[in-house]
């Protein structure tokens, strides 16, 4: 499995956020990480990243433990977070290869792939622009293409698509879909919205830091659209 | 935004890991960090005007005005009389660094709240190796600013041998380090960047003027001796002796031990204080 997530269990004080959460995500597979605001996806993600770690439970990321390997782990793993990380006052290549050095790829190495990965989100022609004068879809482009530089086994994404018009939700939703499966990249997508979830997707529900569902998404869906079934999991009835 | 990807795919579970993990991509990302810190620091060019004024006005101003009313006998490092602009500017030099040594850290809260802190901590390296390179960026800005500080005092007749423009130039970097490491430190406390004027006025003014920068101890013993033990335990009043002894080209190692055994307690409090265990970046998102 290239993400392998094994009884994961994390609390802020006496609140739980995530209680005894596994799955795993195989290589070449769209897991979809559906949840409602305060699930625990974004928990889930700083532990995944580990910009916070804990004692209950277990990550794997392309073979490698995040607890006793976590620089290897890391390494091997691109992410989007959901608020904008791009340092602003630096052109979309000083963004690029800035990151590049942090992965410890540097000079002709460096600008090869960073030019290749412009090219692949096509953004190269905004290579001098600074990031502040992106557009929202832009930013998110180059984002994508920096999560993707140093080859990644694995990519986590945390709502990405938040503030994007429909047009650059659609072409990004389509694009990671695209790795996925051209390229048999794992991805890990966490959204509140099912429209971004295609039938065949693996998907995961997360509810009040627990797995509601794991599977297909049209398996779980059913004979219903999956946003109804998604809202039916997640009420506060099916709570109760 | 569909093209085909120009490079082989990403390579399967277990492949060898990238560059990230060799000793040479540790120097890559010290050199991108301190880079990316004098590139910011080069379009805000304006902070080295406000750097340069602050202990301009206190030395043009407020040490005119005091000369007359504090006479300094002849201590150490000093074999005559001098005149308190003279005996201020190492102390001055120090002033530079500990705001820069603030204002750095306080680019770090605005880092994370501006979430690019993930970006760098989320990199394959140790993380005090990270916060290490952060910690080298802000120094190097704040060893910059020092020297425009004595250049300029040169320029209004306040000069030191000069062979001690170059022995300063350690004194100001273990200095710097040093105040760097407590900003560090400070900074994983902080939570929010409004908090932050607060606890700088709460560590920047007792650091200060509960030192040796402005007066010396003995000075300070005549009014209170409590005072004066304040002063003397105070880690910024070492860092400000280390320089003021090696403008003269002499070593003063109470002053380099005290400031080097402060920097390792700082140091490890902020990585004590960035470790992911307790959540550094507890907030919500």
């Amino acid at each position: 499995m290239s993400l392998a997530v094994t009884d994961l269990t994390y609390a802020f004080g006496a609140k739980t956020a995530l209680d005894h959460v596994s799955f795993s995500v195989g290589r070449g597979q769209f897991c979809a990480l559906l949840g409602p605001n305060g699930a625990g996806k974004s928990t889930l993600f700083n532990l995944l990243t580990r910009l916070y770690t804990t004692r209950g439970g277990r990550i794997e990321i392309a073979g490698h433990d995040m607890g006793r390997a976590p620089r290897q782990a890391l390494a091997r793993m691109g992410v989007v977070f959901q608020s904008q990380t791009l340092d602003l006052d630096l052109t979309v290549l000083q963004n690029l290869r800035y990151f590049a050095a942090l992965q410890g790829i540097s000079g002709a190495e460096a600008t090869r792939r960073c030019e290749a990965a412009m090219d692949r989100l096509d953004i190269a022609d905004r290579a001098k622009q600074k990031a502040r004068d992106l557009n929202g879809g832009h930013r998110r482009r180059l984002e994508l293409a920096r999560a993707l530089l140093h080859d990644p086994a694995v990519l986590l994404l945390d709502e990405p698509t938040v503030g994007l018009d429909a047009a650059a939700r659609a072409a990004l939703t389509g694009h990671v879909h695209d790795l996925a499966a051209d390229q048999g990249l794992t991805v890990l997508w966490a959204t509140h919205l099912t429209d971004e979830v295609r039938p065949e997707d693996r998907l995961v529900i997360l509810h009040q830091g627990r797995i509601l569902a794991d599977g297909i998404a049209g398996e779980i869906a059913g004979p219903r659209p999956l946003a109804q079934t998604f809202l039916s999991l997640t009420s506060p009835e099916a709570a109760a | 935004m569909t093209r085909p990807a120009p490079t082989p795919a990403p390579s399967a579970d277990g492949a060898p890991p990238v560059a990230g993990l060799t000793a040479r991509a540790w120097g890559i990302a010290l050199s991108a960090i301190v880079r990316r810190e004098a590139y910011r620091f080069w379009q805000q060019r304006a902070r080295l005007l406000s750097a340069l004024v602050r202990p301009l006005v206190w030395l043009l101003v407020f040490a005119a005005g005091f000369r007359a009313a504090l006479g300094l006998s002849i201590i150490p490092p000093y074999q005559t009389y001098i005149t308190y602009e003279t005996y201020i500017i190492p102390g001055l030099c120090g002033m530079i660094l500990l705001f820069n040594g603030m204002q750095s850290s306080l680019s770090l809260v605005y880092d994370r709240e501006m979430g690019s802190m993930r970006l760098l901590l989320t990199a394959p390296l140790p993380r005090w190796w990270l916060l290490f390179a952060k910690l080298v960026a802000g120094t190097a800005i704040s060893v910059i600013q020092a020297y425009a500080f004595l250049a300029v005092a040169a320029a209004f007749g306040i000069t030191m041998p000069w062979y001690g423009y170059i022995f300063v130039l350690p004194a100001l970097v273990v200095t710097g380090l040093m105040l760097g490491a407590l900003g560090l430190a400070l900074s994983s406390t902080v939570k929010q960047l409004e908090n932050f004027a607060g606890v700088m006025n709460f560590v920047i003014f007792p650091c200060f003027f509960l030192s040796t920068a402005l007066y010396p101890l003995w000075r300070m013993a005549e009014s209170s001796r409590l005072l004066r033990d304040i002063c003397a335990v105070n880690p910024f009043s070492h860092g400000v002796e280390l320089i003021r002894f090696a403008l003269y080209g002499q070593m003063n190692w109470a002053a380099l031990g005290w400031t080097c055994l402060a920097f390792a307690v700082f140091g490890a409090l902020a990585v004590w204080g960035y470790d992911p265990a307790r959540g550094m970046v507890r907030r919500k998102g």
